[in-house]
């Protein structure tokens, strides 16, 4: 059954001046998704992200949200949307409990509810005991998750996060992917990141952008069925052999030694040459002791998608 | 509509007050204006002294020296209220809210009409001491207050304008000063022109208007320019930020 769809960006096209940021954009996010969104540095994903919560207006394209548009309905379509900025929208002279208060009733919470609305985003955010600290004092890991706790204050519908992890110590990060997880239940949530393992630990889907334009959309399960094979490995050897040798292995493509025991290999397409790796170092005495799958298979595809593009128009433009 | 204006006008008197610039400014005010008051009272208790009345001397007076100092003062209220918005990146909250720019806008020009007011109350306490002692013209007092809150009105519109323009405050400070100056001294410059450039510059000057109102004459072209220029500004402030969102 196809879950409602509670995003609808359409051929969104943005520029600065003559500066292309986003070129005809178009995806669709359902309930209950979580959609990760890859893509270099100024690749185009905080425009994106600006235009579907109102804060930038699109040259071109429409976004509806819940069945709003967001320029003919803004009203309606904003109250279902819980945004978080790159860099948490903060006044630090407030406390916690007054910057949340007038977030809930920013986005038109009703009085009976907000005590309740801002304890609970509290207590997913982890906050519950600084309630009562001013903003300017807190460290940026509390920062952020203020932020978080305003985007998801009215639990909305929509909950777009720019970077949420950015600035998190590695246990708040996981705390913070529970809560998406969480969230993501009944919810549809657009997130960020420079991570590829949080797109992958956490995401129903995976966009990559890149120079403006999408180009990738696809569920993460798709994307992972389709290279099941990792194209390299990782291995620690004791008595590394002569490069040579190693190269004499079938399906091995290529080899290069990272350091004085590390060695990465790079199998030729769809042959997993693991199994007969581990077989001949056991039987020459290698001393294998390390053995660790190279790229994911994500980062494989981001890599190719975005990095490989790069080179071609940077090689366009010294022809040119 | 009504809710949201004052949710942001609410919002921005509680900021202000929680940094000390609007507690010093609320004192150096109080204590500049007293100053001047106590001299006006005790220039007019001179025995030689033939001035026409009480309340023209010192109440008129006292009102005529606020209207410089909030000059200097206005523009130190008025230069954070958007960008510090843009600064904190707090105006991505607000756009990405249900609430229009116009609430926006309108909601930041009554919390700090709500400060001056406040700012009014405190100096009005002044002159109000002498009806103690004393018969005083209400009528003109009256005028005169008016007169003060329309001032401070237009200030507060052409400062939310410069704020919205720039990201840095103390550009809006210095900008707005320099534009509230030349707009209270334009008259000056229309006194070597043609009859009709003088008439024109004098019309434009916000203390012409100011001094009549001041001097008991409601005359409600006076009262119109005020709400004029106020409204003028407002609707630039918002069509700038509307620019903002659409080309900047």
């Amino acid at each position: 059954m196809e879950s409602e769809i509670l995003i609808s960006v359409q051929e969104l096209s943005r520029f600065y001046g003559q500066q292309r940021a986003i070129e005809n954009v178009s995806f669709n996010v359902h309930r209950g998704e979580i959609l990760g969104f890859l893509g270099p540095n100024g690749a185009g994903k905080s425009t994106t992200m600006q235009i579907i919560c109102g804060v930038v207006a699109a040259n071109h394209g429409s976004v509806s949200i819940a069945g709003h548009d967001i320029n003919e309905a803004p009203r309606r379509a904003k109250q279902h949307i819980g945004f978080l900025p790159e860099h948490p929208p903060l006044y630090n002279d407030l406390t916690v409990d007054e910057y949340l208060k007038y977030a809930a009733k920013l986005r038109g919470l009703k009085k009976e509810t907000i005590d309740e609305a801002i304890s609970i985003s509290k207590q997913r955010c982890g906050l519950e005991n600084t309630g009562s600290r001013l903003i300017q004092n807190l460290s940026k890991g509390y920062k952020q998750r203020v932020g978080i706790a305003q985007a998801i204050v009215h639990s909305p519908s929509v909950i777009i996060l720019d970077e949420p992890t950015s600035g998190l110590d590695p246990i708040q990060i996981r705390e913070i992917r529970e809560l998406m997880r969480e969230l993501g239940e009944d919810h549809s949530i657009i997130l960020s990141t420079h991570i590829l393992s949080e797109v992958q630990n956490l995401c129903d889907r995976v966009l990559i952008i890149n120079q403006g334009s999408i180009v990738l959309d696809q569920p993460l399960n798709q994307l992972q069925n389709n290279s099941a094979t990792p194209d390299n490995i990782e291995i620690g050897l004791r008595k590394p052999p002569a490069l040579e040798a190693l190269l004499g292995i079938e399906g091995v493509a290529s080899v290069e030694s990272i350091n004085e025991d590390t060695i990465r290999i790079n199998f030729n397409a769809d042959a997993d040459a693991t199994d007969k790796i581990v077989e001949k170092a056991a039987a020459e005495q290698w001393g294998l002791f390390k053995l660790n799958p190279g790229d994911t298979s994500l980062e494989a595809v981001f890599m190719r998608l975005t990095y490989g593009d790069g080179e071609q128009s940077e090689e366009k433009e010294n022809a040119a | 509509m009504i809710s949201n204006v004052t949710l942001i006008a609410a919002n921005e008197i509680q900021r202000l007050f929680k940094s000390p610039l609007a507690w010093i400014i609320l004192a150096v005010v109080q204590f500049l204006l007293a100053i001047f008051f106590y001299l006006l009272l005790s220039q007019y208790m001179q025995p030689s002294s033939s001035a026409p009345g009480l309340t023209e001397v010192v109440i008129s007076g006292m009102y005529q020296i606020a209207g410089v100092v909030m000059l200097l003062v206005s523009p130190l209220l008025t230069m954070r209220l958007i960008t510090e918005e843009r600064r904190l990146g707090t105006i991505k909250l607000l756009f990405s809210s249900p609430i229009s720019i116009t609430e926006l806008v309108l909601g930041k020009y009554v919390g700090i009409m709500f400060f001056y007011c406040l700012m009014l109350l405190m100096i009005s306490l002044m002159p109000a001491s002498l009806l103690f002692g004393t018969q005083l013209d209400l009528g003109q007092i009256a005028s005169g207050l008016i007169g003060v809150l329309l001032l401070m009105s237009s200030f507060a519109s052409i400062g939310l304008f410069i704020s919205s323009l720039t990201d840095s405050p103390a550009i809006a400070a210095i900008s707005t000063f320099g534009v509230l100056f030349l707009l209270w001294i334009i008259n000056i410059a229309g006194t070597n022109a043609s009859e009709g450039m003088a008439a024109l510059f004098s019309y434009l000057s916000l203390l012409k208007h100011y001094n009549s109102l001041l001097n008991g004459v409601f005359n409600s072209a006076d009262v119109l320019f005020y709400v004029l220029v106020s409204t003028f500004f407002i609707v630039l402030s918002i069509w700038r930020l509307d620019a903002e969102r659409t080309y900047g």
